[in-house]
């Protein structure tokens, strides 16, 4: 082996390992588009498995029915004056598709990177579509019209280089091979949403209202692999404090099962 | 004398040594230069403080039914449904049971907070295990973070379970085994001594969320799988875990000790009140994995018919000044909702029901 072969051999370790390095304390690296950086993959075919809130997601609940939702009397009013019929008419029959309760329906999303910097996430019930966009967060214009959907501000949560020394888990001997660190998660915060129902029945939250999401993923030795949305809801008009679920799906192989249905007021 | 610096050294000494010694220098260089990337790529372990009280946040109904059968989105294979339903929580006041435990799974479905605390190696101070405190009915649970193995599936089984824990990035994985059988909603269904129970515990900020994944061989079709919210509080209303007694509850069970409360198939007295308080249809009540998933309402539709407005226990918001609303007991949670279900909680049916004749 040549002396140049060495130098160079060397140096390329010592740039790429250096590098490494510097990443890890934190010094600036040039940043990568979001779809390359992403730490989790959460593109695919989800299907929502409803195991909670079943009486209130898998059929239209009875009007005037709010267990578990902790709403305001100015909310209560409103949702005792629900009339679907009357939603229906007016054109209004997706409210209880809105982004507040659109991961609570039951159905089956399908998450895709629309470019580098967005993902979407089509909903088969409703026919709904959410953009997630990462990046700077925009000032929403005065003007700006309310949707469903909202306003999504995304970012990734990276997982911690570095942890205090006392909570790094028990060497068990030499030869066990470094862990290293995996996950992360999603962060979404939604705006400039137009007022909705939470549940089918009436429920509502205002065009106040902003929701936080956390988009977590686990694969299972299995193979499954099962993803929990985390979401956090504060209304000051129609909610006394934050509502908070947390809606789970299951990866699909596919999209066989996708199933367009239009809104409905009524189921 | 930095790592940059011998590397500087070693190369530059290849330069004047001779061919012999150029190879031995050449050997430990590429040691050196594997030693820095092994080092370099090798990021710090990524995990993340729980210590903590977290209370249960979560709007969802985990623990909380009115009706003694409701089944609802629960994946019980046929066996885990003739479980469900041939019981009786009057058995509870059975002498031999009245200090019996909730499954692991009730850390989730149960109302009290958690409790967490980090239990240190006596030696190295770095973390053995994190332990969840025990409540009055729920043992507590020791995740073992040192890489100990799950023992014989011949070893005895406890209410706890054995727990072993693993970080991936910021999220503790934990996986139960050998825990005791046990009722996992309010007394509506069973884990089997067979089951396992995966949790992952994702931390975000001052939020606490926990994914429990119940796979039972015995009495679950497919994982049941649920979620609960939890906020890190320092004014905890904590149960703790202390020695039981058993006494007497009811005065049959003592007069005949071979009496075991229970319901023979098709004999449980509730079976039709979700039908008649919600109109869904019994076949939904009584769970089973394919009510789990959104095709099922395709076979809803033509059979559900929405019932008249709701008049009692409606969740309605409290009017000013007087308390926290309708239907809303003891042992509120921080939205003022009723309790996920314990024995602290009266259910409807209630221990103390007498047993069928």
């Amino acid at each position: 082996m040549s002396r140049a072969l060495v130098v160079v051999v060397a140096s390329m370790f010592i740039a790429f390992g250096f590098a490494r390095v510097d990443a890890q304390r934190g010094n600036p690296q040039p940043p990568r588009a979001p779809r390359a950086a992403a730490p989790i993959d959460l593109t695919g075919y989800w299907v929502s498995v409803v195991t909670q809130d079943w009486r209130w997601r898998m059929v239209t609940p009875r009007k005037g029915d709010y267990q578990g939702v902790p709403l305001t009397l100015a909310a209560a009013k409103v949702a005792d004056g629900w009339d679907p019929a009357k939603d229906e008419a007016a054109g209004l029959q997706c409210k209880s598709y809105g982004a507040p309760a659109l991961m609570s329906v039951p159905g089956r999303i399908h998450v895709t990177w629309q470019d580098d910097n967005t993902l979407k996430v089509d909903a088969d019930a409703g026919t709904q579509t959410r953009i997630l966009r990462f990046g700077a967060a925009q000032p929403a214009a005065a003007n700006t019209t309310r949707t469903w959907q909202g306003t999504s501000q995304a970012e990734w949560l990276m997982t911690r280089p570095n942890v205090p020394l006392q909570l790094r888990p028990m060497e068990r001997s030499a030869d066990t091979p470094p862990v290293r660190p995996t996950g992360g998660s999603l962060q979404v915060v939604t705006k400039n949403l137009r007022a909705g129902y939470l549940r089918k029945n009436g429920v509502p939250y205002s065009e106040n209202a902003v929701m936080t999401e956390f988009w977590d993923l686990y694969k299972r030795p299995n193979g499954e692999e099962w993803l929990t949305i985390t979401t956090e809801i504060e209304d000051p008009v129609y909610l006394r404090n934050t509502r908070r679920v947390a809606p789970i799906f299951k990866k699909e192989a596919d999209g066989s099962k996708w199933d367009p249905t239009p809104c409905s007021s009524t189921w | 004398m930095g790592s940059h610096a011998v590397l500087f050294n070693m190369v530059t000494t290849t330069r004047s040594k001779g061919k012999g010694q150029r190879a031995k220098v050449m050997a430990k260089v590429s040691g050196l230069l594997l030693a820095l990337v092994a080092l370099s790529v090798t990021p710090a372990y990524a995990q993340i403080d729980l210590t903590g009280t977290w209370q249960r946040v979560g709007q969802n109904d985990n623990g909380a039914s009115r009706e003694p059968v409701d089944l609802l989105g629960m994946p019980f294979s046929a066996d885990g449904r003739a479980k469900a339903l041939s019981y009786d929580i009057a058995a509870l006041s059975a002498t031999e049971r009245q200090c019996q435990m909730y499954p692991p799974i009730y850390a989730v479905v149960g109302p009290f907070p958690l409790q967490f605390t980090m239990v240190p190696d006596p030696v190295t101070q770095k973390l053995l295990a994190w332990k969840i405190a025990g409540w009055g009915d729920r043992d507590e649970t020791m995740i073992w973070m040192d890489g100990r193995p799950h023992p014989s599936k011949n070893a005895p089984h406890t209410h706890g379970g054995f727990t072993t824990g693993t970080w991936d990035g910021d999220t503790l994985t934990a996986v139960t085994t050998h825990a005791k059988l046990g009722d996992i909603k309010r007394h509506r269904g069973f884990s089997s001594d067979r089951a396992t129970l995966t949790y992952r515990f994702m931390r975000h900020g001052d939020t606490l969320t926990v994914t429990a994944i119940l796979d039972d061989p015995v009495y679950m079709a497919e994982p049941y799988v649920l979620t609960e919210v939890y906020r890190l509080t320092t004014n905890p209303n904590n149960f703790p875990l202390t020695a039981c007694e058993p006494i007497e509850e009811l005065p049959t069970l003592h007069e005949d000790p071979t009496l075991v409360p229970h319901y023979l198939p098709g004999k449980h007295p509730a079976m039709n009140e979700v039908t008649e308080h919600y109109n869904i249809p019994l076949e939904a009540v009584v769970g089973g994995p394919e009510t789990m998933y959104p095709e099922y309402r395709k076979k809803l539709k033509e059979k559900y018919v929405m019932p008249p407005p709701c008049k009692d226990a409606c969740g309605r918001p409290p009017a000013p000044g007087q308390g926290r609303g309708q239907g809303q007991g003891q042992l509120l949670n921080q939205q003022g909702e009723p309790p996920a279900g314990g024995r602290g909680a009266a259910p409807p049916a209630g221990r103390g029901a007498p047993p069928p004749k």
